[in-house]
């Protein structure tokens, strides 16, 4: 599914990545965790294909190379990512944005668009899954959204979308544990043979619930260890120090 | 300029001309041409003198010029101020008579004329050039005693009303722009709504300029009788050109009693090329009078076309209670210019008023809001809200606002408040992960921002400024 060798980047001169390697199959969940300022979220951003980057190594998805492909055309091709901090966007309604963004994604994938009626049974079904009230759906996207209905809101997109390669950064981040729960919920329930997951977190305490198959350390834009979930545990009882 | 000038490459997809063998008045600005457009619509004596004292009024006003958007000097005597497509000179009793290269025209703006394909639940007057071309849904109109057909018409048929009511608004001496239209005003549409009648449809001019070297003056006026209710809708758009062509229209509202007027513009004027060359002056006087109490005159604008906008659609509000709104979006690419807001005169007892605009500037562009609220002495309790927000694109753009406030007594309030932002990378980079591609992301969040404004306008047209204003920023990111 993802194939990235000695990938570098730098903003504004800065080096952040490093010469990273990581290799993920389909129907595999990786974990990455690591310090602050490790480079854990540029390396999301990069993924997405975010601006602003220097950029040198390779990033194969799907067996292409992915650097010649803009966000949107990444988007479109089943790349994912979850926001730490999803943005604002007064005015537009929730609802309406995410019908717009499935039917750009099914365009790209030759399906047809997906009218207003069945968007709606799809959007009421999986938003149930989640526990979210249907209100929430036709208020202006993130505007005034909790931590937790944030974070929901993002899952959410990940099930209607259907990607293939998921990057959540820090969904843990800012929720208390009935919305973690719910977050893991709906990501397990999306794991198959066929997806992938890029999960990036600076606590164990998500991977309680996400169960990894492969847990990597990220420091200073370099993955110095990898292992199974064990792994994790051990980085929450002796923290970063002792393995950097 | 000669008419193989007309670009055909842009994206401004109004920007085609009709070719048209057109009768003109000679070219000027004199007390002849006056003479000319008025003995050629078969006026009455008194419109004709009413004519003169404006153009005699004209040659003491001076041109203003204190609008933050300058421009070259205009030559009037260099304008043709009546151009009329020849085949509308024998007045077509019915739309079969009308010659069809005007119809098709009307049919590729989108707004098709003949009866079966009209546009349904909007009554159209078509003005092209100096002349309105047709009326859609009259009859239906007419069994509820509701006038609507252009101004020339209601001279000849209504000139009572138009009497009573022209220059009732915007008087004779008002100012430069306001002065000129009065003393050469061409046509436009007339709006008669009787007592308490709810106009069932929306009513609707669609303008065009098509001949070059060509002025368009219009004269709109809308009177709502006691206790009624209409919606009215006017678009604008014109040739691409090399040229700057000067629209100089007045609309003047009369409110009654009771009564409520929602007037509503999406102003797509031809805004000049990349560079700035061409496009239309849009110098507009739009003035509406809450003259009875409980009246009611709402304004709103999209305002995405033109060279230069400069135009306050304001309220004068008379009549104790009465109420006035002002919704704008003013949108600015490229080299364009925007001088507009609104101004609320409160007179009397209890009015209120708000003001929602929203300025959106890109490219090279420069908007200003500039808006009066201005309360009297025996306006108490009155209440003003204005809230000017403006988004910025890019590094190159300007915004502004200015508030002029006067609050002559004390149990009134005036509230403002203003923000300024610059479009949000964040913003664009959660779309683009999300399948949207720049312009579809630019288009969504400048729609989002507008949202208050453009769910003012009535349904049918709602659509259509939304799409506009997308495309009126292509290419402004990224």
């Amino acid at each position: 599914m993802l194939q990235i060798k000695n990938l570098k980047a730098s903003i504004n001169k800065k080096n952040i990545l490093k010469g990273l390697d990581i290799s993920i199959n389909p129907g595999e969940l990786h974990a990455i965790m690591g310090p602050n300022g490790s480079g854990k979220s540029t390396l999301a951003n990069v993924l997405s294909g975010k601006s602003g980057y220097e950029i040198s190594g390779e990033i194969k998805y799907k067996g292409k190379d992915l650097s010649e492909l803009k966000v949107d055309e990444r988007a479109q091709n089943g790349i994912f990512l979850a926001f730490q901090y999803p943005t604002e966007i007064p005015g537009v309604n929730t609802n309406n944005f995410l019908r717009t963004s499935l039917n750009k994604v099914r365009k790209a994938r030759g399906e047809k668009a997906l009218d207003a009626l069945s968007f709606l049974k799809l959007m009421k079904e999986k938003a149930s899954e989640l526990g979210i009230e249907e209100k929430m759906l036709s208020r202006q996207l993130n505007v005034g959204f909790s931590g937790g209905e944030k974070k929901k809101n993002e899952i959410l997109q990940m099930k209607i979308l259907n990607p293939n390669l998921v990057v959540l950064d820090e969904t843990d981040s800012g929720l208390d544990i009935d919305a973690l729960k719910i977050i893991a919920d709906g990501v397990n329930s999306f794991r198959d043979k066929a997806n992938s997951f890029l999960v990036i977190t600076h606590y164990q305490r998500l991977l309680d619930y996400i169960k990894p198959d492969f847990v990597h350390v990220l420091s200073d834009g370099k993955i110095i260890k990898s292992g199974s979930i064990e792994l994790a545990k051990e980085l929450e009882k002796t923290g970063y120090k002792n393995i950097i | 300029m000669s008419k193989e000038n007309i670009k055909t490459n842009q994206e401004y997809k109004y920007g085609f001309e009709t070719k048209i063998d057109s009768f003109k008045a000679p070219k000027g600005l004199s007390e002849d041409t006056i003479k000319f457009i008025s003995k050629i619509k078969k006026e009455p004596k008194w419109l004709l003198e009413w004519r003169l004292k404006a153009f005699s009024r004209l040659n003491k006003l001076k041109e203003p010029n204190w609008q933050k958007p300058k421009y070259p000097k205009i030559n009037y005597q260099d304008l043709y101020y009546y151009s009329s497509p020849k085949s509308m000179k024998d007045k077509p009793k019915s739309l079969d008579e009308v010659d069809p290269k005007l119809l098709e025209t009307y049919k590729k703006l989108g707004i098709p004329l003949n009866e079966q394909k009209k546009l349904s639940g909007v009554a159209v007057d078509a003005v092209f050039d100096s002349v309105s071309v047709a009326t859609t849904f009259k009859d239906e109109l007419t069994k509820k005693g509701i006038i609507f057909c252009s101004i020339s018409e209601a001279i000849q048929k209504h000139p009572d009303l138009v009497k009573k009511y022209l220059g009732s608004v915007i008087p004779l001496t008002d100012h430069y722009f306001a002065t000129l239209n009065s003393a050469v005003f061409t046509d436009g549409s007339f709006v008669y709504i009787p007592p308490n009648v709810r106009c069932p449809m929306e009513l609707s001019t669609y303008f065009r300029i098509n001949a070059s070297e060509t002025g368009q003056f219009e004269r709109t006026l809308i009177i709502a009788d006691k206790g009624s209710y209409v919606s009215y809708l006017e678009g604008c758009t014109a040739p691409m050109r090399d040229e700057n062509q000067l629209h100089a229209a007045n609309v003047e509202l009369v409110a009654l009693d009771d009564a409520e007027i929602k007037y509503s513009t999406v102003q797509n004027w031809y805004p000049g090329d990349e560079n700035g060359v061409g496009g239309i002056y849009n110098f507009v006087t739009k003035r509406g009078a809450c003259r009875g109490k409980n009246s009611k005159i709402s304004w709103t604008q999209v305002e995405t076309g033109s060279a230069i906008t400069w135009k306050y659609p304001s309220c004068i509000l008379q009549g104790d209670n009465s109420v006035g709104e002002f919704y704008s979006i003013a949108i600015t690419n490229n080299h364009q210019k925007a001088d507009t807001g609104t101004k609320m005169i409160h007179l009397g007892k209890n009015t209120k008023s708000k003001i929602i605009s929203k300025g959106i500037s890109a490219g090279k562009a420069d908007n200003t809001y500039r808006g009066l609220v201005d309360i009297g002495k025996k306006a108490q309790n009155s209440r003003n809200y204005t809230q000017c927000d403006s988004l910025l694109m890019g590094n190159k753009c300007g915004a502004h606002t200015i508030p002029y406030i006067k609050n002559k007594n004390s149990t009134s309030t005036v509230e403002h408040e203003a923000t300024t932002s610059k479009i949000n990378e964040e913003q664009l980079f959660y779309c683009n992960q999300r399948g949207l591609d720049q312009e579809e992301a630019v288009s969504l969040i400048v729609n989002g921002f507008c949202k208050e404004v453009l769910q003012q306008l009535p349904m049918e047209f709602a659509v259509e400024a939304q799409k506009l204003v997308g495309i009126s920023l292509e290419g402004s990111v990224g």
